[in-house]
């Protein structure tokens, strides 16, 4: 398990590496210039070029990606932001809790609607509630988070004026973002379990459990669903990462000042620190969770435990 | 004479199949006594699971239609309400299954899922894999008490049956089904499950229904057979009385097609053709197809079953009842 893990993080660390060479040289490849951002369209060129060796704009790439990294191993600086003038982690400290306050809520009412939905479904197979929780899944997955966000706001902040329509000062605030993340990323977990627990009420050692006088309720529980939950939770940390991303445009919608609506200004203004520390921070994000999945089903299915000990025993 | 204990009358069971009803089981006759071996063989598809299946309620799905009788010591099971079921599943009845490797859920330790079912009788877990680990050793389980903290996936196929029978022997009931229990299993640990379930019988006066397609296994262990075609038992009674003299043209081709060490002689011989799926009943033998014996009669009319001799019944217009076992041999 060990030996297993320390490739895991080694792998996850070269992942990393080549994220941050791909988003650094990415920037630089997009149309316009980071400094005619920040001037005004009458200054001379000169001035310019001033401006960008200030900002070392005018190093070579592979210089300035050095100087970049350099900045983030040695000083833990990820640079400052042209656009506000000050170092990109104190833009970020702030934002980066509340952007992780909504995913967090986020996933785990995701979760508490999710699996008892699947797994009533897939016991009661074709009933009514069956049928209808596919049909509703199906419209809530068709309907884009933006929309249906907007359409939120127009409900419940306008016409019933209920709920706060942006902004983050409390609790109340995060109602209308997380129901819109939610409903954007429920679909697929409903259905994921759902076919988990069907595939699993097949096995076997269902039948076994059954045959050896367990109540129904049990052999459900202890056998079926703790079966099922195995590809269901790797399924739930793999999309971390995506209920981020969805979470940028959320963000933008009820304007919470997190990461993602400072990520989406700061591509438009070309702040590029901003930006690549954003994606770094996503790209790290990633390989965490997909390593803690790695961790959460080796504890949950001891026959992956046993691959992972690259023995037999 | 020992007591009946599960008898079968006139048990049918048909699944709702697109078109119509499939006829898996058609009027099946069975007395199980305590403490008695009872095989029930055929070919693959020929009800036998089926049957076995059905004495557990354990169908899966809502498509199958039974009719007729299963009585289990004095209670009639079909009319059981699911709650006396879960009652009697492991404690009255065990079953144990073809596959041990898919019949052990592949996240709990065999001693877990051991103790689980002994735990039902409201026994504290540690006593519950004391228990267990004594079971293990009674299914002559090398290591027990380590084997106990194993995942199923860390045995063999021999080690994961001798589980199964372990968990289906934990509660002791009076009533053990084997649906082929040795199918997925080598010689050499068939021979030494066959032991164990000959032992249980002797040791715990348990009855075995034991559910197989092989003869051999009947000869070695059983002390009554019923052999099934196409949903039917064409041929049933005392294990001796039917090798001696097998009636029915059925069980004697199946007996020519033994493979036997003392004719070396030749090829093995088959049955031709197979068994049919029976979409809607219709009157006529269901073996007449491929039977070399078949008359006109027996495309047109459904035979019964008749006793030939006290111990010894067949359903087949050849046979005239009540002829004394003759010594005909195959």
């Amino acid at each position: 398990m060990r030996g297993y893990l320390v490739k895991r993080v080694l792998q996850g660390i070269l992942l990393i590496v080549a994220v941050s060479m791909l988003v650094f040289s990415l920037l630089y490849m997009m149309p316009g210039n980071p400094v005619d951002m920040i001037v005004d369209r009458k200054v001379s060129v000169e001035k310019k070029a001033e401006i960008a060796h200030e900002m070392g704009y005018d190093l070579p790439l592979t210089e300035q990606y050095v100087r970049w990294v350099k900045g983030i191993v040695v000083d833990h600086n990820f640079g400052n932001s042209t656009r506000y003038k000050v170092p990109v982690l104190d833009l970020l400290k702030d934002r980066i809790p509340r952007s992780l306050v909504l995913c967090g809520w986020s996933l785990l009412i995701e979760m508490l609607i999710a699996l008892p939905i699947g797994l009533l479904c897939a016991i009661k197979k074709n009933s009514f509630f069956d049928r209808f929780t596919v049909v509703f899944t199906l419209i809530l997955t068709a309907m884009p988070a933006f929309w249906l966000g907007a359409l939120l706001i127009l409900a419940f902040g306008v016409w019933l004026k209920v709920l706060p329509i942006s902004g983050y000062k409390g609790v109340e605030y995060l109602v209308l973002p997380v129901f819109a993340l939610v409903s954007a990323s429920i679909a697929g977990t409903i259905r994921l379990t759902k076919s988990e627990v069907l595939e699993v009420l097949n096995e076997k050692y269902v039948t076994t459990a059954v045959a050896k006088g367990l109540p129904r309720r049990t052999v459900m529980v202890k056998h079926v669903l703790r079966n099922a939950l195995i590809i269901v939770t790797v399924q739930v940390f793999m999309s971390i990462p995506w209920l981020i991303s969805g979470a940028v445009v959320i963000e933008k919608i009820f304007d919470i000042p997190g990461m993602g609506g400072l990520l989406l200004n700061s591509i438009i203004v070309q702040d590029f620190p901003v930006v690549q520390a954003v994606l770094m921070i996503v790209a790290a994000l990633t390989v965490v969770c997909n390593l803690v999945s790695d961790v959460v089903i080796g504890i949950l299915d001891p026959r992956i435990r046993i691959s992972m000990g690259g023995g037999d025993k | 004479m020992k007591e009946t204990l599960l008898s079968l009358e006139h048990l049918s069971i048909d699944y709702k199949v697109k078109g119509g009803y499939l006829s898996a089981v058609n009027d099946v006759n069975m007395d199980i006594r305590e403490g008695e071996i009872f095989a029930v063989v055929g070919e693959s598809g020929c009800g036998k699971s089926t049957v076995a299946h059905s004495i557990m309620r354990l169908l899966s799905g809502g498509n199958a239609k039974i009719s007729g009788s299963i009585r289990f010591g004095g209670r009639e099971l079909t009319a059981c309400p699911e709650k006396e079921m879960e009652a009697i599943r492991g404690r009255e009845i065990g079953m144990i299954f073809q596959n041990p490797l898919d019949s052990l859920n592949p996240v709990y330790t065999v001693g877990a899922q051991v103790s689980e079912a002994i735990m039902l009788d409201r026994v504290e877990k540690q006593e519950a894999m004391k228990r267990a680990i004594r079971l293990f050793q009674d299914v002559k389980m090398p290591d027990a008490e380590e084997r106990a903290a194993s995942f199923p996936h860390e045995l063999s196929g021999g080690m994961r049956q001798r589980v199964m029978i372990a968990m289906m022997l934990s509660r002791d009931p009076r009533l053990l089904i084997a649906d082929e229990p040795t199918t997925a299993l080598d010689v050499t640990i068939e021979a030494q499950i066959l032991e164990i379930i000959k032992e249980l019988k002797e040791t715990h006066n348990t009855a075995i229904l034991l559910i197989t397609h092989n003869f051999g296994l009947v000869a070695e262990a059983a002390d009554k057979i019923a052999v099934m075609y196409a949903g039917e038992v064409v041929e049933s009674g005392d294990v001796f009385e039917i090798f001696e003299a097998p009636m029915h043209p059925y069980t004697r081709l199946l007996m020519q097609a033994l493979p036997r060490s003392t004719k070396r002689e030749g090829r093995l011989q088959t049955i031709d053709g197979s068994v049919p799926r029976i979409l809607d009943k219709k009157p006529g033998c269901r073996f007449a197809n491929r039977c070399p014996c078949a008359e006109e009669r027996c495309r047109n009319e459904t035979p019964e079953e008749t006793a030939v001799s006290e111990t010894h019944r067949c359903r087949c217009f050849l046979v005239p009842p009540g002829q004394p076992s003759g010594r005909k041999g195959t």
